[in-house]
């Protein structure tokens, strides 16, 4: 079997708030696997079980096989990065990497070896004699990586690792935690509430709401094919529309009744009962923005409305435009213009249109 | 602001402060300090001129194991008292803030009865017509003709009671602002529960432990009264010698001596812990 962590049903009630509310996950060994959500999404409690501080109401954890629900942090394979890096402050770099070995009772030699060795690993060895207010946050974050890492856990927990750190560090530590995760090849678990930063470090991501799991998925399906609104407004831009399904089409599109939009052809998601009430979502970079109606015939999806405003980005622009009731987000790349594309004025009239297979129905809520 | 109207401001708000000290614990320990050097009268007074006598009468071996009694009740009262305080100080941080309050409360309540009261509770507790003798001896804990009062054992006892609170609140004014996650981490990384106590939460509060260790040392070196009330004739310390050689033996400069020989031994100890902690921020920073 493939799956190195797996969580078994796993719920937690605190007072009368149900924190994580029988979640269920597979972790494939050697993965970089995040959970994301909202604060108060039951992540942080999820990632406090699987370290042991906290025990789970009902369900298992399993790491490689053993059950390790019941057992005390000390016992567990899992080491873990705290968000605030909880240093030891009155042990030097040096001695905060050795704690672990040093509870294990290692013998001497190997607990040198060890801590030089990944002092090394996380390029801090010139460092090893000071204290960790001496240290920058960056450094001190790779500290606590390496007195995690030491351990040789099968499971690294990561809480999140880049809040505490400026944005220009944020991104330099981005690039930093994939080579290490590479160099290392240990499975981990990041707990983030930056969809960014669940994209760019992990194969996988579980989107948690409420204390449920409402997709797992790699980044790339997520922000492509969302199950639910909540996933598709959490990671990236969107626009909703609701509507109803009107006709079926082959190849899995259907044409959604838009109340003052018309009726758009979008792909369904293989769960669409006609006549129910759905929602529709398009990113806004799908959105084409043309003078004159386009004109390649009925699979194109298009409606007229005015530039509410425009905002210029360097990268891109974004546009907000009214059509009826219905306000709507355009985003446009610079080199997109050449295509066809205008750059309208706040005021002008334009035609939106995207394609069928840019259109998603997703879901109100998660599958229970 | 300048720099230097700045220091002169903070020398201006230390004043009132350094005016008390100087005028209620420099000038009167200098004095008592000069008056070991002046010869006694009969009076129980000072006499005229200045002389090495009482120092040279300090040279009796019967003040040894007073000495030794002193030093060694006081240190075995601090390490006591930091014992039993360490565990009360980390519950305390970790209590919620209700329950803090209350704790807080009942470490300070006994300080609102005066302490001469309480050594006097202790007195009537521990008689042998007392409850606390009555109850043990009815519950077959001690035996018949057992006497609870007047002993080293007793001094130490009520010493450590009323120490107990000069150990506590330093330590957890310590405890409180050590950060309880390094626990977890210490935990996360192979501790059990007493090791990461042990190897986490006792060199976090070290500094509280100092401050405490301090505080309930040169306190109990003072002591007169404890052992005077609860103490057997045998358990004499250092400062019932100096009240004897005051109230009764009427003698100051014999006193004088004794009082600034006992002021020297704590001030020298504690100058040099003060300056080594003074040296250890300055490391760290």
């Amino acid at each position: 079997m493939d799956d190195f962590l797996v969580i078994d049903h796993v719920s937690k009630t605190f007072g009368t708030q149900r924190a994580v509310d029988s979640v269920s996950l597979n972790v494939v060994k050697g993965e970089a696997f995040s959970l994301l959500g909202p604060s108060g999404c039951g992540k942080t409690t999820l990632l406090r079980m699987i370290a042991g501080f906290e025990r789970p109401d009902s369900g298992r954890i399993l790491v490689n096989g053993q059950d390790i629900t019941a057992l005390p942090p000390e016992q567990r394979p899992v080491n873990t990065v705290f968000q605030n890096y909880a240093l030891f402050p009155h042990l030097s770099v040096w001695e905060n990497v050795a704690f672990g070995l040093r509870m294990s009772r290692r013998p001497r030699e190997e607990i040198r070896s060890g801590v030089d060795r990944m002092l090394e690993l996380v390029r801090l060895s010139e460092h090893a004699r000071k204290r960790p207010a001496q240290l920058s946050g960056g450094q001190r974050q790779r500290v606590a990586i390496a007195r995690a890492l030491v351990n040789r856990p099968q499971v690294l927990l990561l809480d999140e690792p880049l809040a505490a750190l400026d944005l220009k560090l944020r991104q330099h530590m981005l690039m930093e935690l994939n080579t290490i995760h590479e160099q290392v090849g240990t499975t981990f678990i990041y707990v983030t509430h930056d969809q960014g930063e669940a994209m760019s470090l992990s194969s996988r991501i579980a989107v948690m709401n409420a204390g449920r799991v409402e997709q797992v998925d790699s980044p790339a399906h997520l922000y492509e094919t969302p199950r639910t609104s909540f996933v598709a407004s959490f990671i990236g831009d969107a626009n909703f529309f609701t509507g109803t399904a009107v006709e079926f089409q082959h190849e899995g599109y259907v044409r959604v009744f838009v109340d003052g939009l018309g009726s758009p052809l979008v792909l369904s998601n293989g769960t669409v009962a006609s006549n129910q009430p759905l929602r529709l979502m398009v990113r806004p970079e799908k959105i084409s923005l043309t003078l004159a109606r386009p004109s390649s015939g009925e699979r194109v999806n298009a409606f007229r409305g005015v530039v509410e405003d425009r905002a210029y980005f360097g990268t891109h622009t974004r546009y907000r435009i009214r059509a009826g009731e219905h306000s709507i987000l355009a985003q446009l790349q610079r080199s997109r213009f050449s295509g066809g594309d205008i750059d309208p004025a706040r005021g002008a009239e334009v035609w939106m249109s995207f394609h069928p297979d840019e259109g998603r129905v997703v879901r109100l809520e998660a599958a229970s | 602001m300048s720099t230097a109207s700045r220091t002169s401001r903070q020398w201006l708000l230390t004043l009132p402060s350094l005016t008390w000290l100087a005028v209620f614990f420099v000038i009167p320990a200098i004095l008592v300090i000069l008056t070991a050097f002046r010869p006694a009268d009969l009076q129980g007074g000072v006499g005229p001129g200045w002389t090495l006598d009482t120092l040279h009468e300090l040279n009796d071996p019967a003040y040894l194991p007073i000495l030794w009694r002193t030093f060694s009740l006081s240190a075995a009262t601090t390490l006591i008292c930091l014992v039993l305080g360490l565990p009360v100080a980390f519950q305390m941080a970790r209590a919620g803030q209700r329950l803090r309050q209350v704790l807080l409360l009942l470490v300070i309540i006994p300080f609102l009865s005066n302490f001469l009261i309480r050594i006097f509770a202790w007195k009537s507790l521990l008689h042998p017509e007392g409850p606390l003798t009555k109850l043990l001896i009815s519950l077959q804990l001690i035996p018949e003709n057992a006497v609870l009062l007047h002993h080293s054992g007793t001094v130490l006892l009520v010493l450590v009671y009323t120490q107990l609170p000069f150990a506590i609140l330093p330590l957890y004014a310590a405890a409180e602002k050590f950060d309880l996650g390094l626990l977890d981490a210490a935990r996360d990384l192979g501790a059990g529960p007493w090791r990461a106590f042990a190897k986490v939460f006792v060199p976090g509060v070290r500094r509280g432990l100092i401050s405490a260790a301090v505080m309930v040392f040169v306190c109990c070196l003072g002591q007169y009264v404890i052992p005077q009330m609860v103490g057997g004739a045998s358990d004499e310390m250092l400062g019932s010698k100096i009240a004897q050689r005051v109230f009764s033996d009427r003698n100051l400069p014999h006193a004088s001596a004794l009082a600034g020989g006992l002021m020297l031994a704590v001030l020298v100890p504690m100058l040099i812990v003060a300056l080594w902690q003074q040296f250890g921020r300055k490391e760290e920073s």
